[in-house]
């Protein structure tokens, strides 16, 4: 295996779309239940402990070789919220298409054909990490990273935050996140053996309600 | 409803529904939407799991059966002699062409206690399935404990919904933005229907007020529809989710 490959899958600058999401800050913000670095932690935090596990799980069991199809129900189950499920899925057809590219691998081809419309992203990214020759524990890390740093990088342009208090956030942000990809790589084992309903499901009732709320809205800066 | 002789014992400790709807299929003849259906009531005016109590569930409605089940008062949670959580299970199951309305009062986590609650429900591809869950984050003016409450339901053996949540004391960021950003009564409606057109576009309630809010979706895992609201006091969370029945059920 290559760390690099790591690297090169968590990175903001990997071809996969998910710049153009907020990870639900735009809500927050508009609902000024987020307005400064202090709440913007709170609620990276709290976006990481719930839907942050809960996608890295899935990555890790992605990696992990559990059926991805059953893990793409197991996604949908989850995810509640029509418009949540709609940006997974679209998210997850961008990402197949840079995964396809950097490391291509026959159970992406698989996915692929059997989910046209695109299979939830963790999945993707799950198994994009199992052809890179990386393990289900690097894949909880990349989809939990992913998870804090998309709401923080948004609320940089969104608030006019200074960019060196987003990531001085993320740095204190450090132990949660190990903690998280620990719980997620753990859970994605047990999957292996017991089926998904191993997985983590921590759920937000606010980030479901805002999420089709933000849908809704007619002009808005971030698709999500 | 018969209560254990030791509740406050740490050991497993199994409730039942009424004898009549509990494990016995009901075999009527006719059709379960012509039956009046069977009711039963959780007697259990003063249930409070206790640190270390373990609780459990089971309820079956039988193929073509139909049956309500609600409960006499709300379930508080309290502090017991231990710190261990107490566990609260209920496990659901209705069969072809069976009806399930299962309406419990609410479940209230008081100050310092420590409960893990579980749902978990198995549906036949054909049954019908109405269910709430509340829950209130502490009483007047009082910390909540610490709630762990996963609701799992599958339907003809796949998931249709599997959701964790966790509140209080030790959560992260329980209580900010991304969570619950101060609400302190939360709760779901699910709807299971295959006889009935689902609506297909999310229906938002209240979502410019600050005093609560919801919205009623659909599932993508079969025809079922699911509520989910955040309100400040539990009677707002009840119009929340008695207005979302009101549209799931297109009146």
């Amino acid at each position: 295996m290559s760390r690099a490959a790591l690297l090169l899958l968590a990175d903001g600058r990997f071809p996969a779309g998910g710049h153009a999401h907020s990870g639900g800050i735009e809500a927050a913000i508009a609902h000024q239940a987020v307005h400064d670095t202090d709440s913007l932690q709170t609620f990276c935090r709290g976006r990481l402990h719930t839907t942050g596990l809960t996608t890295a799980g899935l990555a890790a069991a992605a990696a992990a070789g559990v059926n991805p199809l059953l893990l793409d129900d197991a996604a949908d189950a989850r995810t509640p919220a029509p418009a949540l499920r709609a940006v997974a899925r679209r998210l997850g057809r961008q990402m197949m298409r840079a995964a396809r590219a950097t490391f291509p691998s026959k159970d992406l081809e698989r996915l692929a054909a059997a989910r046209p419309q695109g299979a939830h992203q963790p999945i993707v990214l799950g198994l994009a990490a199992r052809a890179a020759g990386l393990t289900p524990l690097d894949a909880a890390y990349a989809a939990a990273y992913e998870n804090a740093s998309g709401p923080a990088t948004a609320a940089v342009r969104l608030l006019s935050l200074d960019p060196l208090d987003a990531s001085s956030l993320l740095a204190h942000l450090s132990t949660d996140l190990d903690a998280v990809a620990t719980a997620a790589a753990r859970a994605a084992d047990r999957a292996t053996a017991e089926g998904v309903d191993a997985l983590p499901s921590a759920s937000s009732p606010l980030l479901d309600i805002t999420g089709e709320q933000h849908a809704a809205w007619t002009v808005r800066l971030f698709a999500s | 409803m018969r209560h254990s002789p030791h509740p406050r014992q740490p050991q497993r400790t199994r409730h039942h529904a009424p004898a009549a709807t509990q494990r016995r299929p009901v075999p009527p003849p006719t059709p379960a939407h012509r039956q009046k259906p069977r009711q039963g009531r959780d007697h259990r005016r003063d249930e409070r799991p206790l640190g270390g109590d373990r609780l459990t569930i089971d309820v079956t409605a039988g193929d073509r059966a139909a049956l309500e089940v609600t409960t006499a008062a709300a379930t508080l949670a309290l502090r017991g002699p231990t710190t261990a959580p107490a566990t609260y299970d209920v496990r659901l199951t209705v069969g072809e062409h069976a009806s399930l309305r299962w309406l419990p009062q609410p479940l209230i986590s008081a100050a310092d206690s420590n409960l893990r609650q579980t749902c978990t429900v198995e549906l036949a591809s054909t049954a019908r399935l109405l269910l709430r869950e509340e829950q209130l984050l502490g009483r007047a003016n009082e910390d909540p404990g610490h709630l762990v409450s996963r609701l799992l339901v599958h339907r003809a053996g796949r998931p249709l919904l599997d959701q964790q949540t966790a509140y209080g004391d030790p959560e992260p960021g329980w209580d900010g933005p991304a969570i619950l950003h101060g609400h302190r009564a939360v709760g779901q409606l699910l709807l299971v229907d295959p006889q009935m057109s689902m609506r297909r576009s999310p229906i938002l309630l209240r979502p410019r007020s600050r005093e609560g809010c919801a919205v009623l979706a659909p599932l993508a895992g079969g025809p079922a529809l699911l509520a989910t609201a955040v309100a400040p006091t539990s009677s707002t969370l009840r119009e929340l989710l008695d207005e979302a029945l009101t549209h799931a059920l297109g009146q």
